[in-house]
């Protein structure tokens, strides 16, 4: 499929950003996160975002998943301006948000029920996709009974079931082994050329981002702006073995390079998309 | 499972021996009348002579609405403790204007003791069960209290996030998330809670004329029967130390994903 083709098969979730700027902290400690940041995602592409750390990647998700407030610029989403939290607008993070209170099946109907969606059409929902991400046999577990990998799939799932207009992605498998984050990655392609949905993706894994995505934006040091925007040509479906051919490499060197110059200053603290530290 | 049944089972000998070392240590104290400097066990009666005053007890016509009393008082108390102290407990946690408002005079009146409450206490209710239920509700309303106050502040503000990225409304929030959040905290202060309740249960029963083992015990003192107090106060123990096992173990019922890695 071309990436063309994959555009007209949905119309929903255009992303324009213009001169963005996001503020983070209170009083003397405030400081501006992203500046004056510009960007446009087509309907149903997948863009991953990759920049130094604390450069503002998570804190431009926590904007379009509506956590943070945007100080500047427009933020539209389909042409709405982003007020607050939507399940149209789905976030999945790096350490585990699952309930851990709740079944893997009740976690993922969670927002259904939100919506007042009636029991039994929710729990057929919920079983519909995460029979997707395979995990039909594990409906009645405790999060915390499942493997990192698995609790992942679980949080796609979760998202998933409400078809947001947008998928936002914040490391989602920074957290895991290398195998399990391949096998993740291909498990993303697969569910994305089946659920067709927007795809912002915010990693500093430059291998995972040419893998995944149609298009890499790179983001300056803080206040995050984006530098260079490369458009990743490899067909789809996507194999491992793309990351051995040439152009792999030529596109890899190229942002090795962007990242490298901007990394010889001091690195800044990791920020959090919700403006809050990580205490897990 | 072999080994950990083993295990188990050791370590109840293991406690049955430590309760078993302490009245040995108490009886022989109190045989020879052993005087420690700092405290006498002179006029201590040895656990034989509490033994014989309990067997006494259980005999007795009375001890039957002794214990019932007393349980009716601290569950009443208790069980409006518990309600009054979750929803006040979950509203300061959640509002900070709520807690603005409620907490000062909380405060004030949290570190007011059982014994002082009493003169009011018979003054505010017209009937002597309902200052005594006031005791004993006032003595757990402020550990439930706070213990839910810190379990709903320290609820993971990411699974907040992510509950209204589902699009939670904030009813649904309080329910689903911040409730369960705060629930192993919530049983923890409603385990000390149960505790102190009935630690002030000799204190509610001062005011009692008839019934209650706290009353009991008082009148025991009252009139000098000293192995009576014990056995009082054993029994005390026991129902204090048996009500918090029960809710324990409600508390792991009502919270299945916690209590698998507890102890």
């Amino acid at each position: 499929m071309s990436g063309r083709e994959r555009m007209s098969l949905s119309d929903t979730g255009r992303i324009d950003a213009r001169k963005v700027s996001v503020r983070l902290g209170r009083g003397d400690t405030a400081f501006e996160a992203v500046k004056d940041l510009t960007l446009s995602v087509e309907p149903g592409e997948f863009v991953c975002l990759i920049g130094p750390s604390g450069c503002g990647k998570s804190t431009l998700l926590g904007a379009l998943a509506g956590h943070i407030g945007v100080a500047g610029g427009e933020l539209n989403v389909d042409g709405e301006p982003v007020q607050g939290p939507h399940p149209e607008r789905g976030i999945v993070f790096q350490h585990h948000t699952l309930f851990p209170w709740k079944s893997i099946l009740s976690n993922v109907t969670f927002g259904p029920k939100m919506r007042g969606v009636k029991r039994n059409l929710r729990k057929e929902q919920a079983e519909g996709i995460l029979n997707l991400v395979g995990l039909q046999d594990f409906l009645h577990r405790y999060p915390k009974q499942l493997s990192g990998g698995m609790q992942q799939r679980v949080e796609i799932a979760r998202v998933l079931v409400n078809k947001p207009r947008l998928l936002l992605m914040d490391e989602p498998f920074g957290a895991l082994d290398a195998l399990t984050r391949m096998n993740m990655q291909e498990l993303l392609l697969d569910i994305w050329s089946k659920v067709r949905t927007t795809i912002v993706f915010v990693t500093h894994d430059i291998d995972e981002a040419l893998f995944l995505a149609d298009r890499v934006l790179v983001m300056s040091q803080r206040p995050g702006r984006i530098i260079e925007e490369l458009k990743v040509p490899f067909a789809r479906p996507r194999s491992a073995e793309v990351s051995i051919t040439p152009e792999f490499g030529e596109l890899k060197r190229r942002c090795l390079s962007l990242l490298h110059t901007r990394n010889e200053s001091n690195a800044l603290p990791r920020l959090e998309p919700l403006g809050i530290q990580n205490v897990g | 499972m072999r080994a950990n049944h083993d295990a188990g089972v050791s370590r109840w000998i293991l406690r049955a021996a430590s309760i078993a070392v302490c009245l040995l240590a108490w009886q022989t104290a109190s045989t020879y009348h052993a005087n420690l400097g700092l405290i006498t066990f002179a006029n201590v009666p040895p656990p034989t002579e509490v033994a014989a005053a309990a067997v006494d007890l259980a005999q007795s016509s009375k001890t039957l609405s002794h214990v019932t009393s007393s349980l009716r008082r601290v569950a009443v108390g208790f069980a409006i403790a518990a309600v009054l102290g979750i929803l006040l407990g979950l509203a300061i946690g959640r509002s900070r204007r709520i807690g603005d408002v409620l907490l000062p005079p909380l405060e004030l009146l949290r570190p007011i003791p059982a014994v002082a409450w009493i003169p009011l206490a018979v003054l505010m209710f017209p009937s002597s069960e309902g200052s005594m239920i006031y005791i004993t509700f006032i003595g757990a309303l402020f550990p439930i209290l706070l213990s839910t106050i810190h379990g709903v502040e320290h609820v993971d503000p990411r699974l907040i996030a992510s509950a209204k990225s589902l699009g939670g409304t904030r009813a649904a929030i309080l329910r689903e998330v911040i409730l369960p959040g705060a629930a192993p905290a919530i049983v923890t202060g409603l385990a000390i809670g149960m505790g102190t309740s009935w630690f002030c249960l000799v204190t509610a029963e001062m005011i009692s004329g008839q019934y209650g083992i706290g009353y009991y015990t008082w009148e025991s003192y009252v009139i000098q029967r000293y192995a009576d107090i014990v056995v009082g106060m054993v029994a005390i123990g026991i129902l204090g130390m048996g009500s918090s096992f029960l809710l324990r173990q409600i508390g792991r019922w009502l919270t299945p994903w916690h209590s698998e890695d507890g102890r």
